[in-house]
């Protein structure tokens, strides 16, 4: 909760080693740029010349659709909880419009994603704020309900085919005046609203205050059940966005298609200072978190490694920034 | 635990209570059990003809999961998660398989040894990187299974090798009866032989007071940080033996992780395992999976589709955890 309010030091604390701590703990984001200040570095060593605006412009790109699944991992983790259920409702929603659109119009065929993502996150969030279900279970078993409905919905609608919506290619892949993302235009309202939601309302507050010391939030009057629905629910409809973004992205819809960004997601949220403990954390981290994966895997695979490499090294690298991250920000 | 105390005191009442503390303690795996019955009693009932043959075929196609649910187990129990076995088992079958390519059957027997010996060796380097780098055991072990699979993919870039003839032959067939197949045999044998020994030592019940309150346990003498750390040896020892069988009954090492990472805490739940740590044992598991599998068969048998038998899985996860925090509700009350 200490995001803000610290007594203003009487010489600048960066000079002690201590102070140096405080400052991480506080403001993780400022490492966290160090860091990302050093793969940019990286990659103009590796690659001279490949840093520029359309480069840039390019890992914004691939980092927007991980950053909104990313939120929904921050949300989730700061009450202690976790959300698995992405990937699938990323890949439902996505496949879900491209298989409706033609049928039922644009507009639509969104709004029955966004629906069904909707319901997905109202029975994880009842399974874990009412039967008490842990979120790890509750949302693992929901992947795999929401992933057999998506095939079964794959066999029905067969004949009619699929085709990703023209819109959805222009606002997921679209870069305008060569750097500037289109998905910029969905990502920038949504990260403020999450921003809003969690540092600067009721709402937020009480998701800190669940994961920092359950009891202690219940013995304050929290009913906490009533947050968890709620959360969860954001949770699965900012997925289901993610998926409209990640099938223009890739022009493909498919029910397995945002799955391998569930992981990853993970560790954005972890990277960029949230804890998965609960309570402590925030969204400006994981943003970064997210741009510091995509440029890693751009530095890994610009280095010409075989798949294999690349992920030792992901993985490697996602060991190393956490346990410095914890090295440095505990007491 | 308190058997010396039981036995001093001879008389009716006493073998009673044993009888008791052990439906007591094992409830839940007797339980399940029951269901297993059940549902082995529905599946005659919907396919007149399943007999010994779809019986020895169930007891291979489980062996690799029932592996991956018992390890972990191991890492549950000890208040962690291990969401890099798939990709252990991945890796160890894979080195299992080009191990044993056209060597000599002898060969294999030596190749088995180093292949679990492996096996440990990654459990010990989760367990190290969990317990020295402080990060919480599911973002350590996340991060290692894009690591162990990448080490699969290096050493095997696409599905091959072989497997030696007698490892495919002692999960084959049946063993005495045809109502009984060897691949369960093994199965038991090998967990029991493992595991049993180790319940009764003094790292069992140190797995299981690091579990059940690490704090309490340190206090008390325990190393929690060996303790740690042989809780993931010991699953990347099953995980090893996991893959060990999808090389034996698949007859190749395949680089790419099964599903068998998320299933394996779905079996570790129905199991009756406690994700908090420090409750359950290692057979509630074992028998989760046979009915995860044979729920899988029914449908097939019912001309259900495949798809809706994953949904199934995944609302039964979901009944079970409700209904069993139900009843931990009311015992609390």
């Amino acid at each position: 909760m200490s995001l803000t309010e610290t007594p203003a030091p009487s010489r600048p604390r960066w000079t002690t080693a201590s102070g140096v701590r405080a400052l991480f703990r506080e403001r993780p984001i400022v490492p966290l740029f160090g860091l990302l200040a050093i793969l940019v570095v990286l990659s103009e060593v590796i690659r001279p010349g490949i840093v520029s605006a359309n480069w840039a412009g390019v890992m914004v790109r691939a980092a927007v659709p991980l950053a909104i699944l990313a939120a929904c991992q921050t949300m989730t983790m700061l009450t202690a909880g976790i959300d698995l259920s992405v990937g699938a409702v990323a890949s439902m929603s996505g496949f879900l419009v491209a298989t409706l659109v033609a049928d039922t119009g644009l507009p639509l065929a969104i709004l029955i994603a966004l629906v069904a993502s909707a319901i997905v996150g109202l029975i994880n969030g009842v399974g874990s704020g009412v039967f008490r279900v842990h979120p790890l279970i509750m949302t693992l078993a929901m992947s795999l309900v929401v992933l057999g409905l998506a095939n079964v919905w794959q066999l029905i609608r067969v004949q009619t085919g699929s085709g990703v919506p023209s819109g959805f290619r222009t606002l997921g892949a679209n870069v305008v005046f060569g750097f500037i993302p289109m998905s910029l235009v969905l990502f920038i309202p949504l990260a403020l609203l999450v921003m809003f939601l969690l540092n600067r309302t009721g709402f937020g507050r009480l998701l800190y205050a669940i994961g920092d010391n359950p009891v202690a939030s219940r013995l304050s009057g929290t009913k906490s059940w009533q947050v968890l629905i709620v959360l969860y629910v954001i949770s699965a409809v900012l997925a289901g966005l993610a998926g409209f973004l990640y099938s223009g992205l890739t022009n493909v819809a498919s029910v397995t298609l945002a799955d391998s960004a569930l992981l990853p997601s993970v560790a954005a949220a972890v990277i960029g200072g949230t804890s998965i403990l609960g309570g402590r954390g925030g969204y400006s981290g994981t943003m970064v978190g997210a741009l510091i994966l995509a440029v890693i895997s751009s530095i890994l695979s610009s280095l010409g490694y075989p798949e294999a490499v690349r992920q030792i090294l992901f993985g490697a690298m996602i060991v190393f920034v956490a346990a410095a991250y914890t090295r440095i920000t505990s007491d | 635990m308190s058997t010396t105390v039981d036995s001093a005191v001879e008389n009716t009442a006493a073998s009673r209570g044993i009888f008791a503390k052990f439906i007591r303690r094992n409830g839940w795996t007797l339980g399940l059990l029951g269901i297993l019955a059940v549902l082995l009693v529905v599946t005659k009932v919907i396919q007149p003809s399943y007999g010994p043959a779809g019986i020895q075929g169930l007891a291979i196609s489980i062996l690799p999961l029932a592996f991956a649910a018992v390890a972990q187990t191991c890492a549950v129990l000890a208040r962690g998660v291990d969401l890099s076995i798939g990709s252990m088992m991945a890796l160890t079958s894979v080195v299992a398989a080009v191990l044993m390519d056209e060597r000599s059957e002898g060969f294999a027997i030596l190749a088995v040894f180093c292949v679990l010996l492996l096996g440990i060796v990654l459990g010990a380097v989760n367990g190290a990187l969990v317990v020295f780098t402080r990060v919480p055991d599911i973002v350590v072990t996340l991060a290692m299974l894009f690591v162990w699979a990448g080490c699969a993919l290096l050493v095997l870039g696409t599905p091959g090798g072989g497997s030696a003839d007698w490892l495919s032959q002692v999960t084959r067939g049946p063993l005495l009866s045809d109502w009984v197949p060897k691949a369960s045999v093994l199965l038991l044998v090998v967990i029991g032989v493992i595991w049993i020994p180790i319940r009764r030592s003094r790292l069992g019940l140190s797995l299981y007071a690091v579990g059940s309150d690490p704090i309490a346990a340190f206090r008390s003498g325990v190393s929690v940080t060996w303790t740690k750390v042989f809780s993931y040896m010991l699953a990347g020892l099953f995980a090893a033996l996991g893959g060990l069988s999808l090389t034996a009954t698949t007859g190749i090492g395949t680089p790419v992780p099964g599903p068998y990472t998320l299933l394996s805490v779905a079996a570790v739940v129905l199991g009756g395992v406690s994700l908090a740590g420090g409750r359950g044992g290692v057979f509630g598991p074992v028998v989760a999976v046979v009915i995860l599998s044979l729920i899988r068969t029914d449908m097939t048998f019912l001309n259900v589709d495949t798809n809706l038998a994953t949904v199934a899985q995944g609302l039964i996860l979901v009944g079970v955890v409700m209904v069993g925090s139900f009843i931990q509700l009311r015992r609390e009350r």
